[in-house]
């Protein structure tokens, strides 16, 4: 019993859910990633390669032009290409979209480690000084507010980035044209066609967007939380991102709902010392939790109609 | 009718030599097509005459080889559905091109959206430009309402008004009534009248000849790829269009000797079952079909009688009642000892319960036969010799045109698939035999075979269940009719009941 006494203690601190906002943050980028990607009918399980190739060169970019902003552009347009990669490779070729995930996951772990040993040998990556990390942003006033003010705005800059992405993506998808348009193409591409709406050119830039949105995670993870690079340093969030995606029923804000908890999870895991239960039993959290996720505990969820389906015009 | 256009009103589309090749096959050989302003043309022909291919080309959507397209006299190049959408031409597909989880308005604007400053979609006007329509048109739709809980009719409705806002003059529908009811048909005929008299031009696309008859003016007629003849609506009949599409006499009406009812070979009693949506579709069935009659089922779709068909075939668990087929209780059986015990079923979904596309003709052959002694060794071993000699036996016997017994499935015209599954079913001599849509999408030559081996089974003393969407398919070869309606049978009728009569009966009117 003391383990629950433990965690409910650990829940009535602010730092906690300071941490857990972060983690679910680190999550909720890709995750807008693969809404936005699997709304326009391209099943994406490659957001975990954009992000690790995105913390990466966030890193690799931040050491030789010390700038954490432009590097977090570098690795947006890092998870971009990757994204590219699986767009052509889908899109165009209409090959299978899981398969291309996975090879896309795996040569980025493949390309991350390959490129250190290439340029950095044997040793690590080397560590960033605090001045060039993605810096923390202390809203005025409102931090001063008791335990909201440290959880909601004492945070870092992406998190703010993040909330208003989220957001955005929102408004983008249900209330604008262009949301129209890329879910008509996610539910049934030959009707979107057929009213004149370019197919290819809206899945393209949904793939594509879902590697920005992955990279600058990865941006986040490597220069905003931690100051280096290690290899798959991502360590299956971008698949966790994946189930909160499915789990928020392909929505920004259920993903959102859906990041939180496994963030938590997260938090409660990295104050495990105050915990007294195993480490390694803790650390299984975050992935329990996506385990009993997807097993259907949110019921079974519907995605886009189209989501996996490559298009090829006049095939009926 | 309408009135007849006048003869020298002016061409609306006109289409000359058109020819689209596929690696094999000439979908359109040189093809000469005209309609005239404000007319209802009718294009038949038989599946795979190249009617879809000479619209789709018309629509943009496929390039033709050579051949020149003029629009209100002027040429014009199509290269894509925008081109034609631009001209004037306007397409109601044959599966609809509507998005379930959109809303109807958001159907209709779809590709053309009134927005508000910043690209945000403007709710307000699109019901107003729908509401517009409707007035203009008298086709009334919710705007708000979610697609996939409209009935077909509606959906339709909402691909028409789609293609009249985009400003097409010209419509092309595409096999407009292959979903709908005979009401919903009606329906349809009607706005389709009053859409030429407000000035449209309309191509009707069909290979249902008494519809052809009854809504359009003029008529062509494709065969092979090539235009076999004009018809003026007024100055023809079914058999004469027939005979053209073909190619040579087709039997329209089967030949029916009085049929010679022996012992009850299906009972059933008090039958229940759900949807797949778990409602109620069947509420107390009962019937009884005799060897060596026909019993046809007529109702309007999705009154139950899929679902019985299924319970039947043992596909679908009943909630209530029993089954007896001669003396033995076959309620409990699953489908694989019903089969045994001497039922045969063609179902419905031709392509996904009757038939694995993926698989050669031959083994679709002996699905559901391939643990027989005849077929594998020990139940475990196929024996490919055996199945190909039964595959060529049946081949032969029941005309399936395919290259050879071990083409897939997949690569054969919609009939000769549906012989496949007649093939199989009837080659096993069954004493009871379930037909579900047995012609659906098939052409009139292999309708006609097929009718005639179904009567052939009744004669050769097999009890026949016929559910079928064709009320005429049902009244021609029905020994007696059961009207289904809301899940209970509400009338058992003679063979040659009135259609009004029976239309009635399956609307749930009283036909006292």
């Amino acid at each position: 019993m003391t383990v629950l006494s433990d965690i409910g203690h650990l829940l009535l601190t602010a730092d906690l859910w300071h941490a857990a906002l972060a983690a679910a943050v680190l999550l909720l980028l890709p995750a807008l990633g693969g809404v936005i990607s699997e709304r326009s009918g391209v099943v994406n399980i490659a957001m975990e390669g954009m992000m690790l190739t995105g913390a990466f060169f966030a890193v690799a970019a931040d050491l030789i032009l010390h700038d954490p902003w432009l590097s977090a552009l570098v690795a947006m347009v890092a998870g971009g290409l990757m994204a590219l990669i699986h767009a052509v490779v889908s899109i165009r070729f209409r090959a299978d979209q899981i398969v291309s995930g996975i090879a896309i996951n795996i040569f980025a772990t493949g390309i991350t480690v390959f490129l250190i040993n290439r340029f950095y040998g044997l040793q690590d990556v080397g560590h960033l000084p605090p001045s060039e990390l993605l810096p923390n942003l202390q809203i005025p006033l409102l931090d001063q507010i008791p335990f909201l003010g440290r959880v909601l705005f004492q945070q870092n800059v992406i998190v703010y980035v993040a909330l208003i992405l989220l957001l955005l993506v929102h408004v983008l998808l249900f209330r604008t044209r262009l949301g129209l348009r890329i879910r008509a193409v996610g539910e049934h591409p030959e009707a979107a066609d057929t009213a004149g709406i370019n197919v290819y050119r809206l899945r393209y830039g949904a793939v594509i967007s879902s590697g920005l949105l992955s990279g600058l995670s990865g941006a986040f993870l490597a220069i905003g939380i931690s100051n280096t690079f290690v290899p798959n340093m991502t360590d299956g969030r971008g698949y966790i991102a994946l189930a909160a995606m499915i789990f928020g029923k392909w929505t920004p804000f259920g993903a959102f709902i859906a990041c939180l908890i496994f963030g938590l999870g997260q938090a409660i895991y990295d104050n495990n010392s105050i915990i007294h239960v195993s480490q390694y039993l803790l650390s299984m959290l975050p992935y329990i939790l996506t385990l009993v996720v997807l097993a259907g505990v949110v019921g079974r969820s519907q995605p886009p109609a189209a989501d996996g389906i490559p298009y090829a015009p006049g095939t009926e | 009718m309408t009135e007849q256009p006048q003869d020298e009103a002016p061409l609306a589309v006109e289409m000359r030599q058109i020819v689209k090749a596929w690696p094999g096959v000439v979908a359109n050989d040189h093809v000469d097509f005209e309609v005239r302003q404000g007319e209802i043309h009718a294009l038949v022909g038989e599946n795979g005459a190249g009617k879809s291919t000479l619209m789709n080309v018309l629509y943009g959507l496929l390039q033709p080889d050579s051949g020149e397209i003029r629009v209100r006299g002027r040429p014009v190049r199509l290269h894509g559905p925008r081109d034609a959408i631009a001209q004037g031409i306007g397409m109601v597909h044959q599966h609809f091109m509507l998005i379930p989880v959109f809303t109807t308005g958001e159907n209709i604007m779809l590709g053309r959206e009134p927005v508000r400053p910043g690209g945000f979609y403007d709710h307000a006007r699109a019901g107003q430009e729908i509401a517009a329509l409707a007035r203009r048109y008298g086709l009334a739709l919710d705007p708000n309402a979610r697609m996939g809980d409209l009935p077909v009719g509606l959906q339709q409705r909402a691909e028409i008004v789609k293609v009249l806002y985009r400003g097409a003059e010209i419509l092309i529908l595409d096999e407009p009534t292959g979903v709908l009811t005979p009401q919903e048909s009606a329906e349809l005929f009607g706005v389709l009248r009053d859409l030429v008299k407000s000035g449209k031009t309309i191509i009707f696309i069909s290979h249902k000849l008494k519809e052809v008859l009854e809504v359009s003016d003029r008529i062509t007629v494709m065969r092979r790829g090539r235009v076999v003849g004009h018809l003026l609506t007024r100055k023809t009949s079914e058999a004469e269009i027939a005979r053209q599409m073909v190619g040579r006499d087709v039997l329209l009406r089967v030949d029916l000797k009085p049929a010679r009812p022996g012992p009850v070979a299906l009972a059933v009693e008090g039958l229940g079952a759900n949807s797949d949506r778990g409602v109620p579709a069947l509420r107390g069935v009962s019937l009884e079909v005799r060897r060596g009659e026909i019993l046809g089922i007529a109702g309007v779709e999705g009154n139950g009688q899929s679902e019985l068909m299924e319970v039947l075939a043992g596909t679908r668990r009943p909630t209530a009642g029993r089954i007896r087929l001669g003396d033995r209780d076959i309620t409990a059986l699953d489908a694989a000892a019903i089969r045994t015990a001497g039922i045969a079923h063609i179902p419905e979904d031709r392509r996904g319960a009757g038939l694995i596309l993926n698989y050669s003709v031959a083994g679709n052959l002996i699905l559901g036969h391939q643990r027989d002694g005849s077929f594998a060794w020990r139940q475990f071993v196929l024996r490919l010799r055996a199945i190909l000699e039964w595959a060529r036996r049946l081949i032969g016997e029941f005309d399936i045109r395919t290259p050879t017994p071990q083409t897939p499935a997949r690569s054969l015209s919609g009939g000769n698939q549906q012989k496949i599954i007649v093939a199989r079913e009837l080659g096993a001599r069954p004493t009871v035999l379930l037909a579900a849509q047995p012609t659906r999408g098939v052409d009139i030559g292999a309708i006609e075979f097929i009718h005639r081996r179904i009567v052939a089974e009744r004669d050769g003393g097999a009890a026949v269940l016929l559910v079928s969407a064709e009320l005429d398919e049902i009244r021609s070869l029905s020994d007696r009719i059961a009207v289904i309606y809301e899940g209970r049978i509400v009338s058992i009728e003679s063979g040659d009941a009135p259609e009004d009569r029976l239309g009635l009966l399956m609307t749930g009117g009283s036909a006292r």
